[in-house]
């Protein structure tokens, strides 16, 4: 009884703490866009031909000639039916833009994160496990490299030397075009083959991130009682690391990698630029590039209200699943 | 980095020594004097303009005794172009660190020093700002408000201090509990007094290490802002050079135009993460029993 009373007090306080986050997140995002220098109309409209009649009509139409508190009001309402504004690039609604680029992101962002968890958290547990050695030390300072290289940059390297020079893979983009006629296999193999190099760039980028995250976890699991309990009771070293030493410290590891959302989607932003993704990171791209700023917004507001939840729900599950961190502010 | 980890305070001359001891930690120190040095003397390195553009032959030029690193699709001298980058990437580095550490320490230390519901108030808005995804608001940001370098410094420094913020709290909290801070309070100091001149001297190690690991993350966000087109097109920056490489469709032929800025990049941003994880072993020793 006592445990769950807990429980639902840490939730409440998260979901407080993560209303107000996201009601800041919405407000910046209005106040950024609405009380800058200037207004949407007179950025769309800088050609001195459109007439000041016509201006006012814009602005009318775009409720930007009422008082900025009823703007707000009328821009939170839209929000919360799904209207982000109409993209002035495609002419279509930001949302259905959004939504349409969304899955390849994820398919993007779901493969890199499943192999760069795998391989991290095995060489960084075993960079732990032979801590203070040559292999230790080999293996930090390639993650410390692979880490602060930027990956835009290993991306473009990889286009030069495999697409450009080898013509191993494709220049960018998802599919051949003329494709779609050929049986599901083959679309399936051209897919995975057009997703070969950012892939690759992606887990450069993340496994670095893993092993620092993972062997620091296993460091402090290492020096716990309960391990060397383990060793006293003559239990091999092999099986402490994998049964004992491991398990405890993948929980860190998969609450920092919840946090670090942040920094994946800086990655698969850089990532499919280069490569040409047709995801939300180079919709942003897009959008800086046509100056539509409705679009640029909406982006911004999606992936940061993903974010946010995202955290909510791995604060929760940490929570759930350990009970010391709901005594923690 | 817990609340419980003990700090040890070694003065600048000691810092100094053990660091050149630590070979990391030299290279990292070395890589960042070689750039800075490229910085100063900037006019005297570099062999031209670096936005002087070329004569017709000059136009993507393979590197060569003239051009020891080739030159772009305007004929412009790459060599120069790198030299004069490391001014943008240092200045970029080193100020935007100074404001967001600026701000960290003094969030961090009124939140830790005063604690109940100023430290409540303090790290939920801290929390707040973490939570945020850093490079869209960033790119959000420099796309609103222009492309300019004071843009680019402000709006990696709004978004990046609550890091420093935590991690200097977490250290308040352990220094306040100690017996001369309690020695002084009993003497009659002020809370000011208190905060900046018994806390924070001992806060300063952790301060150092951190800014200094900031600084690689600020050279890095300028790099990604530039080659995402959102560069100060009135001074040359390694990451515009990759941009204007990227989106010059030469990237086919001339291999030259992307290698050398991207390598300067990583060089500079290794050199302060060898530095600051040097300095963070030095003065953290239980971390270097690792």
């Amino acid at each position: 009884m006592f445990k769950l009373a807990g429980l639902k007090k840490f939730i409440l306080k998260k979901t407080i703490s993560t209303l107000i986050t996201l009601f800041a997140v919405i407000t910046i995002n209005f106040i950024i866009f609405r009380v800058m220098p200037g207004n949407p109309v007179h950025m769309m409209f800088t050609d001195p031909r459109v007439s000041k009649e016509n201006i006012d009509v814009m602005m009318k139409r775009f409720g930007l000639d009422k008082p900025l508190w009823m703007q707000y009001f009328i821009y939170v309402r839209e929000l919360f039916i799904g209207n982000l504004g109409i993209s002035f690039w495609k002419n279509v609604p930001v949302i259905d833009v959004i939504l349409g680029r969304l899955p390849q992101t994820i398919i993007l962002l779901s493969f890199a994160i499943l192999l760069s968890t795998v391989a991290g958290v095995f060489l960084g547990a075993y960079a732990a496990w032979k801590r203070g050695s040559k292999i230790d030390a080999s293996i930090l300072t390639v993650s410390l490299v692979t880490y602060s290289v930027p990956s835009f940059w290993v991306g473009i390297l990889l286009l030069i030397t495999f697409s450009y020079w080898l013509g191993l893979f494709p220049l960018g983009g998802i599919t051949t075009p003329g494709i779609a006629s050929a049986p599901l296999l083959d679309q399936i193999i051209d897919y995975l083959w057009h997703m070969a190099l950012p892939l690759i760039t992606l887990f450069f980028y993340y496994t670095g991130g893993y092993v620092l995250i993972m062997r620091n976890a296993m460091l402090d699991v290492l020096g716990e009682d309960y391990i060397t309990t383990a060793y006293a009771k003559g239990l091999k070293e092999a099986v402490i690391m994998r049964k004992h030493a491991m398990r405890n410290a993948l929980l860190p590891v998969a609450t920092i990698t919840a946090l670090n959302i942040g920094w994946m989607i800086a990655g698969v932003v850089e990532v499919e630029v280069v490569f040409a993704w047709p995801g939300l990171g180079k919709l942003m791209y897009d959008a800086i590039m046509q100056r539509d700023y409705p679009l640029l917004q909406g982006v911004f507001l999606f992936i940061a209200i993903s974010v946010i939840l995202a955290n909510f729900l791995a604060d929760v599950i940490y929570g759930y699943l350990d009970p010391r961190v709901r005594e923690e502010k | 980095m817990t609340s419980e980890e003990i700090v040890y305070t070694p003065g600048m001359k000691d810092l100094f020594k053990e660091l050149i001891s630590n070979k990391s930690g030299l290279l990292g120190l070395i890589i960042i004097l070689v750039f800075v040095f490229m910085a100063i003397f900037a006019p005297h390195i570099a062999i031209s303009d670096p936005l002087k553009i070329g004569k017709p032959h000059e136009i993507l030029l393979p590197p060569s005794p003239d051009h020891p690193l080739g030159t772009d699709d305007l004929g412009r001298d790459i060599w120069s172009q790198i030299v004069y980058g490391a001014r943008v990437s240092l200045l970029v580095g080193f100020l935007a660190t100074i404001i967001c550490v600026g701000i960290g320490t003094i969030i961090g230390l009124t939140s830790g020093f005063f604690g109940g519901k100023v430290d409540e108030i303090l790290m939920r808005i801290t929390d707040m700002v973490m939570v945020i995804p850093g490079l869209p608001l960033m790119i959000v940001l420099s796309a609103v408000l222009g492309p300019s370098i004071w843009n680019i410094i402000f709006v990696i420094s709004v978004i990046s201090w609550p890091y420093s913020a935590r991690v200097i709290r977490s250290q308040v909290l352990s220094v306040k509990e100690r017996p001369f801070v309690e020695a002084a309070r009993c003497l009659g100091a002020s809370d000011i007094y208190l905060m900046f001149r018994e806390i924070l001297p001992n806060v300063v190690p952790i301060v150092l290490a951190e800014a200094i690991l900031y600084v690689s993350s600020a050279i890095y966000s300028e790099a990604v802002l530039s080659f995402l087109g959102l560069g100060d097109p009135f001074h040359i920056s390694w990451g515009m050079m990759l941009h204007f490489a990227f989106s010059s469709g030469a990237l086919a032929y001339a291999w030259w135009w992307a290698l050398s800025p991207g390598i300067a990049i990583a060089l500079l941003i290794l050199g302060f993460t060898f530095l600051g994880s040097a300095v963070n072993d030095i003065i953290n020793p239980r971390l270097k029993e690792r």
